[in-house]
């Protein structure tokens, strides 16, 4: 506690509500790089003896290219933070918030975290084919609920949702609208430490829409530390207390929301 | 007061000194969001996610044929449909059975049997290339998903079994010896799981080997003695070792193990090969455990990278 710290030379404003000013995420020069394959051509695909030699030789196809896709990102996020990321499409932002919930392993660098950051987001252990029942129960224990907790909130889930019989139903035969309204259902009714929000989050008729700003609003309240992915710059403005702007993997600006916004819109 | 600050302007100079940034998050407790747990606590993590496992694991099952007409009838017509085949090519045509008593029940046992470890094989191969969404969206210890591979395999061969012994019984009395057969069942989903493991991160690094496994598989099952008698056939001609490296083999030790439980004329015939195949049974069903978890937790912060 009394070890002494680098002098402060460009005192950044401390994050307002951030009383404990406890960090919760630590992000330290992080780098991402995916690999990524190109489509296997016919040719490829059939020949034993080609993928046979490919495996002796330890190689990986030879289409294969990597995207640097964070680059070199650091910051650090506080207990009652509320962040925002904006950013272009491809700028990064998905990619840094699945590396902030440990989903990603970094190339280079590391995030340091409080407790476990969760995504706000459940739709790849659904299946299509299922009932919204049984989705219901394997959506709640892929996010980590034991079966008591699942039924305890089962009601909780199918009412917000508000699909009522149709929950008897694969989700197949669901439209698009009520299909979302399950997932958010489903994926926001465990309480987090960080929580991870990614866009697209805000589907559904606008009834559904804002009572999922307000289940979002109440999640933030749980939470130690939010972090939002938006294009509407008005969610941003309302519910974010930071703004993060990420432009071709890098911080282009850490700050107030309003003056980030401002310009993020300039240029 | 000012440690607020203080951190806030280690995050700013993070880019030039990162050091200062692992110092800040060691003060603070924090940990690394990716680091792998210690073994005992990954089992304990897996162990927690038991219901998730088993719940995705039927999931699976249950959606696999709900778009064909006869649904969940193929779950038992599949293997008997492959053993049919091989009946009228290796038994009628080809006259393999030759020597063995009841040799459809020979046959009969042997798919199910193989079929079992191949399907689980070819699975763990798949689980964590065709769950990278999953994998990238949710936490949960990776092993969870070859293992629920694993038991979605483990949960048709049940259904299987009831059939192949509604079968049997029309050949072969049942004994007091088919009491063991869960015993042998327990024993090859031990060697399963391990084996799913080890291919799911091998699969997982290697994207060619979903190609190349097919090939795989077929020679095992053929060296693994589906429908011919290893003993017959390989130590007529070759060796007496290398019929009896066959035999070690685990595919071909199950096989074995419930031959011998399964059928009286084949237990007193078989007398001539070796008489370890049970110790070969466990022996595989241990290590392979063992390895399979240790081998795949080695690699469990790189899953979802590729």
């Amino acid at each position: 506690m009394t070890e002494e710290l680098p002098e402060v030379t460009t005192t950044p404003k401390t994050p307002l509500d951030a009383p404990t000013g406890t960090p919760t995420v630590i992000v330290d020069d992080l780098h991402i790089v995916y690999r990524v394959y190109a489509k296997a051509t016919d040719h490829e695909k059939g020949n034993a003896v080609n993928a046979l030699m490919r495996l002796l030789r330890r190689q990986g196809r030879p289409q294969m290219t990597e995207v640097h896709a964070v680059k070199g990102v650091s910051f650090v996020a506080y207990h009652g933070d509320a962040i925002g990321i904006v950013g272009r499409n491809g700028s990064g932002k998905s990619t840094l918030m699945r590396a902030i919930a440990g989903l990603l392993p970094p190339h280079q660098g590391a995030v340091y975290t409080d407790g476990q950051p969760s995504l706000l987001g459940v739709n790849a252990a659904l299946m299509r084919d299922l009932t919204g029942e049984r989705n219901i129960i394997l959506g709640c224990l892929a996010m980590g609920m034991s079966p008591a907790e699942v039924r305890k909130k089962y009601d909780e889930i199918v009412d917000f949702s508000g699909i009522d019989e149709f929950v008897k139903l694969p989700m197949s035969t669901y439209s698009s609208g009520m299909g979302a309204r399950l997932r958010f259902a489903i994926s926001s009714a465990k309480t987090h430490d960080v929580l991870l929000i990614d866009e697209a989050l805000a589907t559904g008729d606008r009834e559904f829409r804002k009572k999922s700003q307000e289940r979002i609003k109440q999640i933030r309240e749980s939470a130690g530390t939010v972090f939002l992915v938006s294009h509407d710059h008005k969610v941003i403005e309302e519910t974010c207390n930071r703004v993060i702007w990420l432009h071709k993997g890098k911080i282009k600006m850490d700050g107030d929301p309003a003056e980030v916004m401002a310009a993020y819109h300039k240029g | 007061m000012s440690q607020p600050e203080s951190a806030f302007a280690d995050a700013q100079a993070g880019g030039r000194s990162g050091e200062s940034l692992a110092k800040l998050a060691q003060r603070y407790g924090l940990r690394r969001a990716i680091a792998r747990p210690r073994f005992h606590v990954y089992l304990r993590q897996l162990w927690e996610r038991r219901h998730f496992i088993t719940t995705y694991a039927t999931s699976r099952n249950v959606s696999k044929y709900s778009n064909s007409a006869l649904g969940q009838l193929w779950q038992v017509l599949t293997p008997l449909l492959n053993a049919g085949i091989y009946f009228v090519m290796f038994g009628v045509i080809l006259q393999g059975g030759k020597g063995i008593p009841n040799y459809p029940v020979f046959l009969l046992v042997g798919m199910f049997v193989f079929t079992y470890t191949q399907r689980s094989v070819t699975a763990g191969a798949k689980s964590i290339n065709g769950n990278l969404s999953m994998i990238r969206a949710l936490h949960f210890p990776r092993a969870a998903l070859p293992l629920a591979y694993t038991i979605q395999e483990l949960q048709q061969l049940v259904i299987s079994m009831g059939v192949l012994l509604a079968i049997i019984v029309w050949f072969e009395p049942p004994t007091l010896l088919w009491l063991l057969i869960p015993v042998v069942l327990f024993m090859q989903t031990m060697f399963n799981i391990g084996a799913s493991l080890v291919m799911a991160r091998v699969g997982a690094s290697m994207r060619d080997m979903n190609q190349l496994l097919p090939f795989i598989m077929r020679t095992w099952l053929y060296a693994s003695g589906v429908f011919f008698s290893i003993q017959d056939k390989v130590a007529g001609v070759l060796p007496q070792w290398v019929a009896n490296v066959m035999y070690a083999n685990p595919a071909a030790s199950y096989m074995e193990a419930m031959r011998e439980i399964l059928m009286a004329d084949y237990r007193v015939q078989r007398h001539s090969g070796p008489d370890w195949i049970w110790y070969s049974c466990a022996a595989w069903a241990v290590f392979a455990l063992i390895f399979g978890f240790w081998y795949f937790w080695r690699a469990e912060e790189r899953y979802g990278r590729g």
